[in-house]
This record gives C-alpha cells, structure tokens and sequence, in this order.
C-alpha cells in the first residue's frame, strides 16, 4: 500500500496527474470509500486492503470531464469497466493516468459471520474480526466476494504501469449457480427469485454502482417510456426494473459483481447478468466486455443464421 | 386533452355485417377526448371524407381515428383528407376492424368487442402523436440500369427519350442478353437478332444512355433520389478507344480451349473474345484465365497483330462512382442445372439438350451453323422427343414450383421450326398441361399440331435412357391413351427451368430491395405495383420479377422507364417524417445506437447543452432524417430511451399496449 | 383470476409493417380466422419492439405477446429482424429463467404472402396460452410475496 501512496505523491508531484481516485480510510476498517485526493497531504487517509472492492472506473466518467489527468487505480476486473467505458466513449482515456494494482481477492463483510463489528485485523490468510458480542476468527479465503471466486484473471486490460502483484483466487465455476436455478422447475424458480427480489428496497446502489448502468437519465427516472418509477410506493414493479436493467447492461457488463456487493438487501443480483452472459456465450460465441475495445457486441451484431428465439425450449 | 374524431366505417357490409358499428361508436363516446364519433357507409367515399371534414371544422379536431380497412389500403386517403382540411396528415390513426377483425370473425359480440378494443388503442396513441412535417431531398436527374438484356435495353431508350440520362451496366462483354441467343421468337417467327440488334445500336448510339459492358455493380449507398453505386470496370485487356472491333485477334489467338459461353458450351471460342457477331460494343475481351500471355508471360501474338495498337494487357480493373436518382434492375434469368435431373441422361449423352441449346444449334452463328443435327455423331436426327416442365411447377426441391411460362410456346416454335425445314423428322411432345394464354398463341400452338403434324402426348417421360447404338430411348406415358410409350429418339430437348440470374441476390442485398424464396425480386405490390420494388427508387423490369416472354418483357420494361420517368422529373421528394430523433438531454453519446443503424445515418457531434442548469460539451446521437428509413433498431438499442421513433415513439406503443391490456 | 370455461386470454401480437402485418391483412382478406383475442400493434420492423413493451403488456393484463417480423433475410430493412432475433432469445430465456411459463412468448417469422401462416400461428399460440391459464407471474410486475 505504501508504494501506491509513494507515486501517487510523485505523479502530483511532478504535474502529471491533477488528483487521484483511489480509496480512503472509512469508520471502520472495514468500511473504506472511494475518494479523490487533491494533494499529497490528503493522501495520509489513502487505504488499500482487501476490503477495497469497489470499482472506480465508472467515477472516471465525471473525472473526464476535469482539468487535468486524474490518477486511477484499477484492479484488474475494474479495468474491464473502464475498457468498456471507453468502448462506449463515456470516458477520455487521455484524461486518465491508470494504474493496475495488484488484487488477491476482496472481501465481503456479510462473510465475516458476525454482527456489530468493530474492527477487523487482516492478518495473512486469517482475518481477526471484533465485535460487540466478541472475538472471531476466518479464513481469508472464506469472506472472499463471490466474484473473486470466479474472478476473469489478474490481466489489466489497460494501463499505464501496474504495482503490486495478484494471487489466484479462482476455486468455483462462474456459471455453476446460474446452471443451478436453470436445473429448478418453473415453480421453483419462480418462487426462488419471488423471495430474492421481494427484498428488494429500490434503494437503486445496484444502480448506482454499476459501470455500465451510466445513463445520464435512467429509463426509470425519465418519461420516456411512462415508466418513470418511485421508491415506496406500490407500483413499483421489481421485476421489470431488474429485467430491463440486466437487458440494458447485456453484452456490455462485465461481470464485476459490483451490483451484488452494494445490494444492502443482499440480492444475489449478478445472477441476472450472469445468466445473459451465459447465453450470449452458448449462443454467439465467448463473449467477454470490456476484454476488446474493437470487438463488436454481441447485441449490436448478429450472423444470418442464429438461433431462434426459444429455439432450444421446445 | 387532444379534441378527437372517430369515425366508423361500415365499408358496406363488409364491416357492418359482423361489426356492430353503432356500437364501436358509442364506446368511442366514452373515451377521453373524444369529442365526435359517427359511422358511415363508405368512409373512404367522397361524401365519406367530406363528413371527416365536416367534423374537423365544426368540432376543432386535433386527431382522427378511423376504424375502418387496413391503413395500408386506405391510411394514406385519409391522411390526404386531414390535411386539406388543414390538420397535421401524421394526426390520423387507422383501427384495423375489417382484415383484422370483421373479415375473420364470425361472431358479432366478439368482433365488436375487439373492434372497440382497437379502436381504443388507436385513440391512445393519436393522443400522443405529434403533428409531423415532411422533409425534401433533390433527385439527382439520372438512371441506372442493371443488366443489358431487352429489358435494360427498352427500358434505358425510354427513359433516354424522355431526356433524362441512363446507365446500363452490363456484367457480359456485351449487351444483348438472353435474346441474342434465340434463334426465332413466336408467335411470329421473326428472326430475333433482327429485331433486337436495331434496339441495341439505338442504346448504343442514343446520346442519353452510356453503356458499361464487362461491369458490375459493386456497392450502392443513398435512398431514392439520391443513390450513390460504385461500379467495377472490369479489366478488358483492350483500349475500347483504340480497337477499331477488326477481328483479326481473335483469329490468330492460339488459346482456343475456353468453352463458348454465348453457344452454351457446345463450342469454343478463343481467349480474345466478342461473344457473337453483332456485339455491343464490338470490342473484345480477354479471358484472363485462358489467355498465355497473361497466365506465362510468354505469347503476345494478339498485341502484335493488332495494328491499332488496342492491346493492354497491364489493365486493371477501375472503380467508377456515379450519382443516381433511380435504380431499374433487369437482371434477367439462367436455365437451371439439370445435375438433380440424371433421369434425362442430360449429363451422360450429348444428344440430350436444353431448348436453350437448341436454339444456338437452329441459328445460323451456333455451332453447327444452323444445321440440325446430333452434337455426338453430326447425323441429322429424325426422331425428336420434347420433355415440358424439366423442374418447372415441381414439387420437391429438385426444380421450381413455378411455372416458367416461356416453355409451351417456344417449344411449339421448336417443333414446327424443325417440321417446316426437315419435314422427314418426327416431332413428339410429352407435356403437363399446354398453357397458351396470349395474343395469338393459342392459335400458334394449334398449327403445331394441325398443320405440322406435331405429335402432342399428354404424359411424363420417367426416363430417358442411352442406347448402345446411340439413340435414346424414351420412357414415358400417355395419361390420355393410359398407356406405357417407349419411343426411340436421336435427339431429346429438355424444356428447362428457368430461374433468376444468381447475381441477383447479391445485388438485392446492396439495393434492400426483397427477394422472395424463389429468388425473384419482390414487388411493391403484386397487383398494383408490379414494377417498383418495396424500396423507393428501385424498379423491376423484365424476368428478374417473374418469367415472361419478349412481349410482357417490354411492355414491363417500358412501364418501369415511365415510373423512373415521373420520379427524375420530380425537383424534390417528400420523405417519410417517421424517422428516428435523439433527446440530447438524455443521449449517453455511447454509439450503440450507430452500430445498429442499417444506413448509416446516426453520426455524433460534440455540443454544448444545457441539463437543468448544468452547461457542458456532450457527444451527442444526431439523425441525418434524410438517410434514416425508420426502423427502429436504434431505439431498442438505447438503454436510456434517448433514441425515439417519430410516429411510433415508446409513449405511444405503450399507450397502445396499455388501451388493448387495460 | 379463477379459470373458468369463459376466460378468454388477453394477446398482443407486434407485428411489422411490411411483412407480417401484410401477412394479418392477407389472413383477412383470404377469411383465415384466429380468435378474437389476438390484438395486433403495427410497428415498421420487427427490431422496433422494446422489451419493455413486451413487460409492460404483461404487468397490464396480457396472457401471452407475440412478435412477428420479416423472415431472416427479407427484413425490409435488411438487418432489423436479426437484432430482434437476438433480444428476443435472451429476454425470453430470460423469462424463462424466472419460472414464466415459456408459452407466454413467441416470435414467428410470418410474409405478407403468408396469410395462412399467420391464422395457423395465431391459432395455436392462443391455443396454448388458454392451456396456460390466467398470466400470473408477470400480471404483477411486483414481487411481494
């Protein structure tokens, strides 16, 4: 961490970059938030750990539009975002100064199986959590985010300079629990995402969060289709808002898992993505966003002789 | 609230038999909005439409729907009829209540009730239409059009006479087409070079037309009025300024292996080539795949007898782009192959033939200069068996289910050709049905029979199978006698299929023009429209439509010259309003929406806006409307709903779908 | 919504304008009849349809939504029913992954030339979705359960 912090300062240093978009010191230890870092001084708050999951390539859209480059640091699954951000000219890669750290897994705090906690010591492969009800140990491994699981590769798909190296931490088959629900009975899928997506609080952080959910006036919000939505009220239609959502972000998400991490509610979110990518794969040939800045999207091509429609249901 | 006028229209009984008209206006009643509503017989009658203008005053309609035929019958009376009365034509919705409703429903309740459903849905979106304007585009005053045969050709001279400048482009080296291979045409027997070669010199020489012959047509971009083609000038090998069309290359060329595509095959001809005597241009062209010269380097002997020095073998092919308003594609047809066909021995013995192959074994420049005779042994055959429907009005997927049309009459001419001028060789015809409908045909198929002593069999041949000895020996039936025939022949001709030019799928796909499983060109309307494809600016002339013979050849040709006519004599055209418009407010600038668009016509500007308060420079979506055809596929691509459809926007498919769930 | 002997189910059925809708015409005028219940919204291609439209007319009420285009290959705008192609076969796999019974949505291609086509499809996809019953998992677009 200290050698981020080190050319961090040498890059404000020398003028090369204006600021820089990276992690800060929250509350907790285990609750940093992403921030920008105006000079070197600002940087003594500057954090990075495994808890410093989020992705900040989709802060980069506004950072594009300041005087200046912005130093980014992206772990390789962020730098898929970003090419695909690019892909979409959403944001200037001559406005970015990228460097791809290192990542060997980021943790979810609702595996740390304890409530109310204080603080958390990541010490190796053991995390030492205490809380109000007392002192616990997990593996590193086990509080891991699902994403990291499955993770794309400790590739950066664009860069300046890289630090710090990555660990494997792939162990579980990316698609094994979209296979899953796909193996349930009509009734059982239906009722499995009945009570998953009746959580749901329409808080919007999946959203929010989200690289390519980056509309600059979401469908749900606009009059555009008379769909304009409102929290609290009854006629909000979850299901619609989560279809649409993943059938906007299709052939464009990249997996990040972002949406699943943010879910206060915690709503295995990405599932719906996943299952896109799944076919989209199966179907059009591999597919990965964000992989290519060339390659053309699966959604925005075709060839003469795909599937049709339900084909393979009937 | 929009001030709305229904209008319900019996369409005689048609409508009003299953539909309960006074009903659908009751209910229209009771609809937001709706300020007027009355049924009439005949909506779409003069006294129809002068009711609607009535209401239009008197009530201050700002939107009409009329429940009445399909809108592509009639929306466009009705249009015409809202604005001379001084509304916007795009505020007019048609409910579809007689194909969609009346006509296949049986039961009047239930037809009203859908009837008053549609006419719902068609009330929730005229609230929502917007008035539209719409735009001009020039016509760029000149013609293209593809192929050289007796279609190209009479449809260039017509539209050449009327002033306007035409291209032909011409993929063979030269024009002519299939009609410079026929020998005689019916019904009237004349010699077919002699009336098509004073057609081709009047294109030839007619200031108004320029032919590019050894050329393709290789991309085509634009819309109606305003096509841009590029056009591959294939390499010829000779400077058509230079050669004075002498001959002598031809002569002394040493390469004479290549077959000889205009006799079908059944000679040779050199590597240095004019297709046949009275070609258009008479320039040759070298075969470059026959030629030594340009194969080893070595030879040259072309060159060196060429004393106009016309000989170029380092040409190139060239890409030549040209402007034009309208596009007529006469690209003709092909017999099809006979390899599905081993029942006819076609592959195995020389002396079974096409009727195409005929023709160059009748003419006097074929290959047998005209003599009848056996194409394996040079004897003069005197038994001759015709098979009709060789893969026409087929069943399976060996041949066509069409018919070709052509077949009957020229195979009459065939046998009462060779009756007349070999009067010793029996003629026999195996056919299906003899279909002669046309001036003068029926009659001419009756002096086959009557007074040249054709013999017509009604029946199939099952096989046709060669014989040691030579001849051919033909398996058929008479379904009239109900008996088995075998007949021994020396000479069979196969009545061929015929099937459009390949090529003319690659060009449709340039032009968008539809083509259907056949892979005849679509027309805009098979009754009404027969000559303009459903893409503005292009026409259809000759069999690339349909098969037909030289007379409905011409006359369509001629009809395809007068509809290119009345669209060049245009200064502007109208184009269609419902085009694709981006919000800027809510355009993300991600290009998705530009890899979708099948014309090109979504580009993106850097453009400073104002979002509520916040000033900043944006990528922005920006429709050229004049390139956009409204399809729509741009605004399913947009996740922000920025990319709207004019005159099928998302509010108004949603207010749709709303009225018909509701 | 108890299934009685009367239901009759609610069908929106998007077609194009220069193939299929040509096509229900046709239906028409040759007297090919199909049940009442199929309601026809005429968009220019087939690539117009929105998913949300497809959503939106099964939160109000729809028992089944079918799109009709062009063939492959004949889209009068050349490529539009291969991009409807592909967005329709992920939303309805889509669908399908959420327990929403899979007859609920079809896509066929239908040609103005194919009037018969057209009743025969429409025919047995309402068949079909009488079978189904009453749209129950998509009437309620909300998940409360």
């Amino acid at each position: 961490m200290q050698e981020l912090i080190v050319r961090a300062k040498e890059l404000l240093a020398s003028g090369q970059v204006a600021r820089v978009l990276g992690w800060k010191k929250g509350e907790h230890s285990y609750d940093p938030e992403v921030a920008f870092f105006n000079d070197a001084e600002s940087l003594q708050d500057f954090v990075y750990d495994g808890f410093c999951g989020a992705n900040l390539s989709k802060y980069m859209i506004e950072a594009s539009k300041l005087e200046g480059k912005t130093l980014v640091f992206l772990k390789p699954c962020d730098s898929y975002s970003f090419v695909q951000l690019m892909k979409e000219h959403r944001v200037d890669r001559e406005k970015a100064y990228i460097i791809g750290v290192g990542c060997w897994g980021k943790l979810d705090v609702r595996k740390l199986g304890a409530e109310g906690i204080l603080d958390v010591e990541i010490a190796g492969d053991v995390l030492k959590v205490s809380s109000l009800y007392g002192d616990s140990e997990v593996a590193y491994k086990d509080a891991m985010l699902e994403r990291c699981h499955v993770c794309k590769g400790k590739e950066h798909k664009v860069f300046d300079e890289t630090l710090l190296e990555s660990a494997d931490t792939v162990d579980l088959d990316r698609f094994a629990e979209v296979e899953r629900i796909e193996a349930m009975s009509p009734e059982e899928k239906f009722a499995y995402f009945q009570s998953e997506l009746s959580k749901c609080i329409r808080c919007n952080a999946c959203r929010n969060v989200c690289p390519a959910c980056s509309c600059r006036k979401c469908v749900f919000d606009s009059t555009a289709f008379n769909s304009e939505q409102k929290a609290n009220t009854t006629s909000f239609e979850e299901k619609m808002f989560h279809i649409i959502r993943a059938f906007h972000v299709a052939g464009r998400c990249t997996d990040c898992g972002e949406c699943s991490r943010v879910c206060p509610q915690g709503i295995p979110l990405h599932l719906f993505n996943r299952k896109f990518i799944k076919d989209i794969n199966r179907l059009y040939g591999e597919y990965q966003a964000g992989a290519d800045l060339e390659e053309k999207a699966p959604l925005t091509s075709f060839q003469t002789d795909d599937a049709e429609p339900g084909a393979d249901r009937r | 609230m929009r001030r709305i006028g229904v209008f319900v229209c019996h369409c005689g009984s048609n409508i009003a038999a299953t539909v309960d008209v006074k009903k659908v206006v009751e209910m229209a009643l009771l609809e937001q909005g709706v300020v007027h509503a009355e049924d009439y017989p005949y909506m779409c009658s003069e006294a129809g439409q002068s009711r609607i203008a009535e209401a239009i005053r008197e009530k201050q309609l700002e939107g009409i729907v009329v429940c009445s035929c399909s809108p592509r019958m009639h929306e466009a009376t009705f249009r015409k009829c809202a604005e001379r009365n001084g509304l916007n034509p795009y505020l007019v919705e048609i409910a579809n209540i007689r194909e969609h409703c009346s006509w296949i429903h049986k039961d009047m309740q239930e037809a009203t009730e859908k009837a008053v459903i549609l006419m719902r849905a068609a009330v929730a979106k005229v609230h929502l239409n917007a008035p539209l304007l719409a735009g001009e585009s020039a016509v760029t005053k000149r013609a293209l059009v593809i192929g050289g045969g007796i279609a190209g050709i009479q449809t260039a001279l017509d539209i050449a006479d009327a002033g306007y400048h035409v291209d032909i482009v011409e993929k063979e080296p030269s024009i002519g087409g299939r009609m410079s291979q026929l020998d005689k045409t019916f019904p009237t027997l004349d010699c077919s070079a002699c009336i098509l070669t004073p057609k081709m010199v009047e294109a030839a020489s007619h200031e108004n037309i320029t032919i590019h012959t050894w050329s393709e047509v290789e991309k085509v971009s634009g819309f109606v009025g305003n096509f841009t083609v590029d056009i591959r000038k294939k390499a010829r090998y000779v400077n058509m300024d230079k050669c004075t069309g002498c001959g002598i290359c031809q002569e002394k060329c040493p390469s004479k292996k290549p077959l000889n595509e205009f006799n079908r095959g059944l000679n040779n001809r050199s590597a240095i080539y004019t297709p046949f005597a009275q070609a258009i241009p008479n320039v040759p062209v070298i075969d470059a795949s026959a030629c030594i010269k340009l194969n080893t380097g070595k030879c040259g002997i072309c060159e060196k007898f060429c004393q106009a020095g016309a000989i170029d073998y380092k040409q190139q092919d060239e890409i030549i782009t040209e402007q034009y308003g309208a596009i007529v594609v006469a690209t003709g047809f092909d017999t099809i192959k006979l390899d599905k066909y081993g029942e006819y021995a076609y592959n195995e013995s020389k002396d079974v033939i096409t009727s195409l192959e005929l023709e160059r074994i009748m003419n006097a420049a074929g290959p047998t200069k005209g003599h009848l005779e056996r194409l394996s042994d040079g004897k003069a055959p005197k038994e001759i068996v015709f098979i009709q429907c060789v893969g026409s009005r087929c069943s399976d997927d060996r041949g066509k289910p069409y018919c070709s049309k052509i077949c009957c009459m020229y195979t009459a001419k065939h046998a009462m050709l060779i009756r007349d001028k070999y009067p010793d060789t029996n003629v026999t015809v195996f056919y299906i049905d003899v279909r002669t409908p046309g001036k003068n045909f029926d009659e001419f198929y009756r002096r086959a029979v009557e007074d040249y002593g054709v013999n017509y069999v009604k029946g199939q041949v099952g096989k046709v199978a060669p014989q040691p000895d030579g001849s051919l020996l033909v398996h058929g039936v008479d379904l009239l006698e109900n008996k088995q025939i075998l007949k021994k022949a020396d000479m069979v001709v196969l009545a061929t299929a015929i099937e459009p030019n390949p090529d003319v799928r690659k060009i449709a796909t340039m032009l968008t023009a539809s083509i259907d499983t056949n892979n005849f060109l679509t027309e805009a309307h098979p009754k009404l429209r027969p000559v303009e494809s459903p893409t503005a600016g292009v026409f259809l002339s000759g069999v690339c439509q349909g098969p037909k013979d030289i007379p409905e050849t011409v006359a369509q040709a001629g009809a395809a010259a007068v509809k290119v006519i009345g669209l060049l004599a245009k200064d502007k055209l109208k184009t269609n309003p419902c085009t694709a418009k981006a919000d800027e407010l809510r355009c993300n600038g991600c290009s998705q929406c530009a890899n979708v668009c099948p014309y090109g016509a979504i580009s993106y500007e850097t453009k400073q806006v104002n979002d509520h308060g916040i000033r900043e420079e944006r990528r922005i979506a920006v429709v050229n409307s004049a390139l956009c055809q409204g399809c729509g596929a741009c605004t399913v691509t947009c996740p922000s709903g920025a990319m709207d459809l004019q005159g099928f926007s998302n509010r108004q498919i949603i207010a749709e779908v709303d009225a018909i769930c509701r | 919504m108890p299934v009685t002997e009367n239901w009759k189910p609610t069908i929106v059925a998007f077609c194009c304008n220069w193939c299929s809708y040509a096509g229900a015409d046709l239906a028409g005028s040759s007297r090919l009849a199909y049940p009442a219940d199929v309601k026809i919204i005429k968009v220019p291609c087939s690539c117009r349809v929105n998913p949300m439209f497809i959503l939106r007319a099964f939160e109000k009420g729809a028992d089944g939504v079918i799109l009709c285009g062009c063939h492959p290959g004949d889209c009068h705008y050349s490529t539009g029913n291969y991009y409807a192609r592909r967005r329709m076969t992920l939303l309805f796999s889509m669908l399908d992954y959420l327990g929403v019974e899979d007859g609920r949505t079809r896509v066929e291609w239908v040609s103005a030339a194919e009037g018969v086509k057209f009743s025969e499809t429409m025919n047995s996809f309402v068949e079909k979705v009488r079978a189904l019953g009453p749209n129950v998992r998509l009437g309620d677009l909300r998940c409360k359960n």
